[in-house]
């Protein structure tokens, strides 16, 4: 009997599961328990009380409600919002970035090509945190002291300490805005849609184009504006220092934007080529035979197959933007990693939960943008009929 | 040969072991043994602010928490250049004294009642009455604090500059944009490349960083504090015995000072002071040294090779230095300042 269960592969494959992963857990349990033993012999403060704590943290940029007189778990959001906004903003201009130069690197023109090809070479190759420190001092450096603002229309004002817009003093309106924005993509979803399978059934193009400008652009746009007429302004105004009021986007906040684009760019761009690259040529052959013009070749017949093979890498620039945007603390970007490992930290002294709580924010959004990617690929992926 | 060796081997064992029997009486100090059995004192400083603790190009360290670093190696070992320096930055500072990796931290740091309760820390007394305070640009015409309204101000990240300025804004009602920096010296880079109005530390610490800008004539350090920032040796809980000869090397330092002893007269006052509590300093009655396990000479040697606590602020940030640092709080009490020492009774 028993020797019959040894020799049963599943019988022994659970059983070994089972060892590996109560060792694991009676591991992670000695570990956490003798830190935090360690801890109290030496006196070190543990649990996430602080969290509670007031912060006394003035922070320069935040999307948050968050002010100084805030506790801990406030200070932590703004971090996060912080290091979500800049990593999402920075995804899709280096996106955008990074197809515009590796189509440029696949030109026949050959000075298009050769400064692309030379780009990438040349980004592939410096450290991140060049990047970063180059346009930091580059961005405070080539603008003008806040006495010799450039001012556009006495209200958005560039100098070295930002660029300051008006703020509304009624933000409610906005989400009205957003609300009619968010209507106007949805329709204009359901028209592609309805176009498509028109264009299924009868074969004829509908003016999707038109209806997109109409939807996409010319909505938004009334919509904005009826909400910026709704709502009065906070304008800034020169100081003695800097200008007044207003919302600063902090020169970090730039330095870091252009830093992680031009830098991930590099790579998408490669990307981009190994996909187009992967698309036989046969299938560019057999299109042009079929007497679609060069655009439609690229629209309907190479990028469609390249993206499968474009999805996966992707996946993991997009992974490694968010990790990277952490390097924003090098130059005083308030993200998560400089605000909470690096001020709260300092301030309560509890590593272990920080650095855990700061672990966990990379994972979980790390693991939804992988999913995110991954529920994409398999939309897009081969359809077999 | 090999007998020979193995005979002083032996012969060092029966001294080691008669020593043991001689200091039984006292409680273990695993720092100190650590210390000794390696030969040299880790001391943990600033990454760099002149004046206290800061390598020049060939990289030898000089500063005030330095000499204190080096008078405490002499106590110990009696050898005031057995000390190696692990520069830290702010946020560096705390994982390595609770890790162990340093035997203490003499390096502008605030003793502060949170610090003190919450990460296992001790302040073992305080060697530089610093106050916090700005430097601005001449151009701007502020010369106090409440002149920056509406500016943007520059500080290391988890320093306790960061809070204080935080709070002293919002007090009053101030809007001042403050943006931490992970480093002191990116701070300082940044208020330099305009960034910033005006960046914060302690005036102790902003004489010296001033060296570090492009052009220190167009700055200039406001004269008023903002706060007070008691800083000095810091060690870990536990190993209490360790803790008392940090603290007492300290105090001796300004002992000395108070009663007149210096690295020049150091010997002479060894040999003729009728001075009983100075006799009983430098060892020459009594066996002070030996009931903290050191020899009877600890501070005869921290002096000779360091000098008095005056002697070493005179050196580093006072009037024999660049920095020229007025004594002002750092005084000894009978001079009107806020030096104290217990007496060594």
């Amino acid at each position: 009997m028993l020797r019959r269960l040894y020799y049963d592969a599943r019988v022994r494959d659970l059983f070994w599961q089972i060892v590996i992963s109560v060792g694991l857990v009676a591991l992670t349990i000695f570990f956490v328990r003798n830190a935090s033993q360690n801890m109290v012999n030496a006196g070190i403060a543990s649990g996430f009380d602080f969290l509670w704590r007031s912060s006394g943290i003035d922070v320069p940029f935040v999307l948050t409600s968050y002010t100084a007189s805030d506790n801990i778990w406030a200070l932590f959001w703004a971090g996060v919002a912080n290091t979500l906004f800049v990593s999402f903003l920075a995804m899709i201009l280096a996106t955008i970035m990074g197809f515009l130069i590796g189509l440029a690197r696949l030109s026949s023109h050959w000075l298009l090509s050769t400064a692309a090809g030379a780009y990438v070479e040349f980004v592939r190759n410096i450290p991140l945190l060049f990047f970063v420190l180059f346009w930091y001092f580059g961005v405070i450096a080539a603008l003008p002291q806040p006495r010799d603002s450039l001012g556009f229309f006495s209200a958005i004002f560039l100098n070295n300490r930002g660029l300051t817009v008006p703020s509304p003093m009624d933000g409610s309106v906005f989400r009205w805005a957003l609300l009619a924005i968010l209507l106007a993509g949805a329709a204009q979803w359901l028209v592609v849609r309805w176009a498509a399978a028109r264009k299924a059934r009868t074969g004829q193009d509908a003016p999707v184009i038109a209806a997109g400008l109409m939807l996409c652009l010319v909505v938004p746009v009334v919509a904005l504006v009826i909400a910026a007429r709704a709502t009065g302004w906070d304008m800034p105004q020169p100081g003695r220092f800097n200008l007044r009021g207003g919302f600063v986007i902090i020169p970090e906040f730039v330095a870091l934007l252009a830093a992680l684009v031009t830098y991930t760019a590099g790579f998408v761009a490669e990307i981009v080529r190994g996909g187009i690259a992967a698309v036989v040529k046969g299938q560019r052959e057999a299109a042009a035979s079929l007497g679609l013009r060069p655009g439609q070749i690229l629209r309907f017949v190479v990028v469609p197959q390249a993206l499968r093979v474009m999805i996966p890498p992707m996946t993991s620039q997009y992974l490694n933007v968010l990790k990277n945007s952490s390097f924003g603390a090098a130059i005083a970007y308030p993200d998560v990693v400089s605000l909470f490992m690096g001020s709260a930290l300092n301030n309560t002294g509890q590593a272990i939960e920080i650095i855990a709580m700061t672990l966990a924010v990379y994972l979980f959004f790390g693991l939804i943008v992988s999913a995110l990617m991954n529920w994409y690929n398999a939309r897009i992926a081969l359809v077999s009929r | 040969m090999f007998n020979r060796i193995s005979t002083s081997a032996l012969a060092a064992f029966a001294m080691l072991g008669a020593g043991a029997a001689t200091a039984q009486t006292l409680v273990p100090s695993p720092t100190l043994d650590a210390i000794r059995t390696r030969g040299s004192l880790e001391c943990g400083v600033h990454v760099g602010v002149p004046g206290f603790s800061f390598p020049n190009d060939k990289g030898e360290w000089s500063g005030l928490d330095v000499d204190y670093c080096r008078a405490l190696a002499a106590a110990v070992l009696g050898d005031a250049s057995k000390v190696k320096f692990t520069p830290t930055t702010v946020q560096q500072r705390w994982p390595v004294l609770q890790s162990g990796q340093v035997d203490l931290l003499s390096r502008n740091t605030t003793i502060t009642f949170s610090r003190n309760a919450s990460l296992g820390v001790n302040f073992q007394g305080i060697n530089f009455y610093e106050g916090q305070t700005f430097i601005v640009r001449k151009a701007s015409k502020a010369t106090a604090a409440k002149d920056l309204d509406g500016a943007s101000v520059c500080v290391a990240a988890g320093s306790t500059e960061e809070k204080n300025a935080a709070d002293w804004f919002r007090e009053r009602n101030l809007k001042v944009t403050i943006t931490n920096f992970q480093k002191n010296d990116d701070a300082i880079a940044a208020y330099d490349a305009g960034r910033c109005d005006a960046y914060t530390a302690g005036v102790g610490a902003l004489a010296g960083q001033r060296a570090k800008l492009k052009t220190p004539d167009e700055h200039i350090i406001m004269a008023e504090p903002i706060s007070n920032d008691p800083q000095g040796p810091v060690t870990r809980y536990g190993d209490e015995r360790w803790q008392a000869v940090v603290r007492w090397v300290l105090n001796g330092m300004i002992a000395a000072e108070a009663l007149g002893v210096t690295s020049k007269n150091v010997d002479d006052m060894r040999a003729n002071s009728k001075n009983a509590e100075v006799r009983r300093l430098l060892g020459a009655e009594g066996n002070f040294g030996a009931m903290l396990g050191l020899s009877n000479d600890w501070m005869f040697n921290a002096i000779k090779a360091v000098g008095n606590y005056g002697e070493s602020f005179d050196r580093t940030v006072g009037s024999g230095s660049t920095l020229k640092l007025e004594r002002g709080q750092n005084a000894l009490w009978t001079k009107g300042g806020l030096l104290f020492t217990p007496p060594f009774q």
